[in-house]
């Protein structure tokens, strides 16, 4: 397999056949801040935040294959305002509230609230009413804080294959729905997966929200997209 | 219940059948219930959970009573501009139950509907299937009548449209509205010629044929066809497939609906051409749910094209070209026109659009080689086949090559289709339908733009005024403000909900807009609006989210006027919560009177 040369804002990159541009990117210690893509899943290109331009368009940077000559722009500041405004809508459009979250220092979309530096959203809050469900007995599903990026619906099947989570309704009343039989049977296991692959604090494991103490938590000490940037020039 | 059971067990155990599934059930029941969710979540073998999120997608089917019979009276701007409040109302006093509900014996169910594709004759509605046309507020009230009295939707139809409208397998009160034929469309065409020059020819003759001709995509984006034909061939694979596009559902859109009616014949030769020169064997026509009372007609042309050898086996005398076309059924969602969400569909899914690449070209239906096509693209190419691409070329514009199928409606004396050649200006195309008056033009849809007089001399063609077909012509009275708002409850309405920019950001933008329009907004509201827009088009994963803004944008650009006069000058911030409004909502709620009224803020 060839490699395959670009660039992301003129710095030269490699990239193999078949990566996508977020994937290369890391590669070669750039960061692009994307929410809904998490390692190992079909990217689905839901959130939109790692939103790149080359050649004058748009595309979400999570699904796009590199392409030999491509010309990546990426951390510049009408992209990067995009990318705070869409951190923005989620924020707005959801009912998040940080300091009673049991994810809070291991939510992504909290660290990514803080790369962008945000502190009061463009948007008006639209303080949606949704329902907490949590008739299984080892997860709960806390719709106020949920993203909708599609990762639960993408990593938690049953053994049969069967989708355990799947989006219900359509446009702004999309939500995200446990069935309810697959949900009673799901194991430790499984269960921690659902809620470990939740970027937010939407799919919670009963009685572990808090067994790691706040401030000892992932994004606590070290910012979303430092350990990619770290390696950055290698 | 045992019947349930039977409609269910009657489709095989694929989840591909989802959808047909949730159709009988719901034509059964009015409803999907939760044992009906258990059921087929057995018989297909997927959760429940994905049932549900299929039958809560589409505007047709429901989780909760819809009434032994419902009325989806079509919901748009044209259908007001008709007379549509006093229908609906007219509807309701009758039913005794709002619009959303069921009355409350459960016989009658009331429920609004996105562009139902009869702009010209509005307002509009489908009750159990079955289309009226042109309702009056007596109408309305003859028809609940009627469903109470036992009487089906059916027996309800005073009278039939012309053409193909009233054949037995028709019978709707459907007018085709006519306008102007012209020469590609409605030109003469001998059944079966498209067909034998075809496969008298090699396939990459007739992809060349068809690229010569310089036939770009019917449906809006103008992708070249013969480009398209030539990508999808060129993928190595088991099986190609052509996928007709019949899901027209761009408000203000309804020529497709008169091609299905009129020209069946010419459509289905021209995906039996399509599927020679990509090398397919299977054609699927994705009928959109409002056309479903087409259906039996189209199968019985197909049946009929199949006996006079131009379907079936060998086809059209060739040795060995074998080409069929099934139909599948819609559900009721305006993105399943977006082809990639037109193929989840067709799979028996949510209809929520794919990522590209890969395209449907080389990834399409079931993950095989597809070209998706229009409606008229198909029917157009069958008559290049027979005509000859010179012939084709020489009408219209360089660039633009051909005739166009247009769908006029709103305010203007003679709605309807014309089929006219690219490179009519607005004016002309008014001056044709009788709407010279006109304050603004809707071309394309609220996708599309709206364009002001000083814009009337600007051509309609691909690099100018490219349309899929929708053109809605404003009074000199009407409300730009009214009609803007209008779409954006379309587009909001009609987000599937995937991304981030087209379900929120809409949702954000609609509200600054309404904003504005109260006379609330500012000159800095005026610039995020803008600022907005621009962002949910870029940022948005497919053409719905990535037009969505359009309504606002282009009138912006077009009637400055009017939004200048709208906003406070020289104010730097006025507050969307309006205080003195919601102190007077709060009385009249508490049926008190304000303590002073001159010390209410203002």
């Amino acid at each position: 397999m060839s490699e395959i040369k670009f660039t992301i804002d003129g710095k030269p990159c490699a990239g193999k056949p078949g990566q996508t541009i977020v994937e290369a990117a890391k590669d070669n210690g750039i960061y692009i801040p994307v929410l809904c893509h998490y390692e190992g899943l079909k990217p689905v290109g839901s959130c939109r935040i790692c939103t790149v331009r080359v050649a004058g368009r748009y595309m979400a940077a999570c699904t796009q294959p590199v392409q030999e000559g491509m010309a990546v722009e990426n951390a510049v500041p009408d992209l990067e305002d995009m990318r705070k405004a869409l951190v923005e809508m989620i924020f707005v459009e959801g009912n998040h509230f940080c300091p009673s979250c049991e994810k809070s220092g291991n939510c992504e979309l909290q660290a990514l609230g803080y790369r962008f530096r945000l502190t009061v959203p463009r948007f008006p809050y639209l303080w949606p009413g949704r329902e907490l469900e949590a008739a299984a007995p080892l997860i709960m599903l806390e719709r106020n804080r949920c993203i909708q990026c599609l990762r639960c619906v993408r990593a938690v099947k049953a053994k049969d294959g069967r989708k355990v989570f799947a989006a219900v309704g359509r446009g702004p009343r999309t939500t995200i729905e446990a069935d309810r039989k697959l949900a009673a049977k799901l194991s430790e296991e499984e269960a921690r997966k659902a809620m470990d692959v939740c970027p937010v604090g939407a799919i919670l494991k009963k009685e572990t929200g808090f067994a790691v103490p706040i401030g000892r938590r992932k994004y606590d000490h070290v910012p979303i997209g430092a350990d990619v940037e770290k390696g950055a020039g290698r | 219940m045992k019947h349930e059971n039977d409609v269910i067990a009657r489709h095989p155990k694929d989840p591909a059948a989802l959808l047909d599934v949730l159709r009988d059930v719901q034509a059964l029941s009015g409803r999907v219930s939760d044992e009906a969710v258990a059921r087929i979540a057995a018989h297909l073998k997927i959760s429940e959970a994905e049932v549900r999120g299929a039958a809560t997608f589409y505007h047709f089917f429901s989780l909760t009573p819809r009434g032994t019979s419902t009325v989806y009276l079509n919901d748009s701007v044209t259908s007001r501009m008709k007379g549509r409040t006093a229908v609906a109302r007219a509807f309701e006093e009758a039913a005794g139950c709002r619009f959303g509900e069921v009355s409350p014996d459960g016989r009658i169910g009331l429920f609004p509907t996105s562009c139902i594709g009869m702009n010209d004759q509005e307002p509009s509605a489908i009750v159990d299937g079955v289309v009226f046309t042109a309702l009056t507020p007596e109408k309305a009230r003859a028809i609940v009548r009627g469903l109470e009295a036992g009487t089906p939707a059916a027996g309800l139809v005073d009278r039939f449209g012309d053409g193909a409208n009233q054949s037995e397998l028709v019978r709707a009160m459907v007018a085709n509205n006519i306008r102007r034929r012209g020469p590609v469309l409605f030109g003469a065409h001998e059944s079966g010629a498209a067909v034998r020059k075809a496969v008298s020819m090699a396939p990459e003759q007739v992809i060349d044929e068809v690229k010569r001709s310089g036939l770009l995509g019917r449906g809006g984006a103008g992708f070249p066809t013969g480009l398209k034909w030539e990508f999808c061939r060129r993928e190595k694979a088991a099986e190609h497939f052509v996928v007709c596009n019949a899901d027209e559902g761009e408000p203000g859109t309804f020529k497709d609906r008169v091609i299905l009616t009129e020209l069946p014949r010419l459509l289905f030769e021209g995906m039996a051409v399509a599927g020679y020169a990509v090398g397919a064997k299977r054609g699927i026509l994705y009928l959109r749910a409002e056309y479903a009372y087409l259906r039996a007609h189209l199968e019985a042309v197909l049946a009929a094209l199949r006996e006079e050898g131009l379907l079936g086996r060998r086809i059209a005398g060739s040795k060995d070209f074998d080409f069929d076309i099934a139909i599948k059924s819609g559900a009721g969602a305006y993105i399943c026109g977006e082809e990639s969400a037109l193929l989840e569909s067709a799979e028996g899914k949510r209809g929520e659009p794919r990522d590209r690449p890969p395209f449907p070209v080389s990834s399409g239906y079931l993950n095989l080689p597809t070209t998706v096509n229009n409606v008229e693209t198909l029917a157009t190419a069958a008559r290049i086949l027979a005509q000859g691409a010179p012939w084709f070329k020489a009408m219209g514009t360089v660039q633009s090559a051909g005739t166009k199928l247009l769908s006029v409606s709103g305010d203007c004396e003679r709605p309807g289709v014309y089929e006219v050649e690219y490179g009519l200006t607005v004016a002309e195309l008014l001056e044709l339908a009788g709407g010279a008056q006109a304050k603004a033009v809707q071309v394309g849809g609220p996708s599309g733009q709206c364009i002001a007089p000083n814009g009337f001399g600007r051509k309609i063609c691909f690099g100018d005024l490219a349309t899929g077909g929708s053109v809605i012509v404003f009074g000199p009275e009407r409300d730009i403000f009214e009609i803007v708002g209008d779409f954006m409850d379309f587009f909001v309405e009609e987000s599937c909900g995937w991304c981030v920019p087209c379900r929120a950001g809409n949702v954000l933008l609609k509200k600054k807009f309404e904003k504005v329009a109260r006379g609330q907004g500012t000159e800095g509201d005026l610039r995020d609006l803008e600022a907005w827009g621009k962002m949910i088009k870029a940022a948005s994963r497919c053409g719905l989210g990535q037009t969505s803004p359009n309504p606002i944008l282009t009138t912006m650009k077009n009637f400055p006027e009017l939004y200048g006069a709208r906003v406070r000058k020289g104010e730097d911030f006025v507050p969307e919560f309006d205080l003195t409004a919601a102190i007077q909502d709060g009385c009249t709620a508490a049926n008190r009177q304000p303590l002073c009224k001159e010390n209410l803020h203002e």
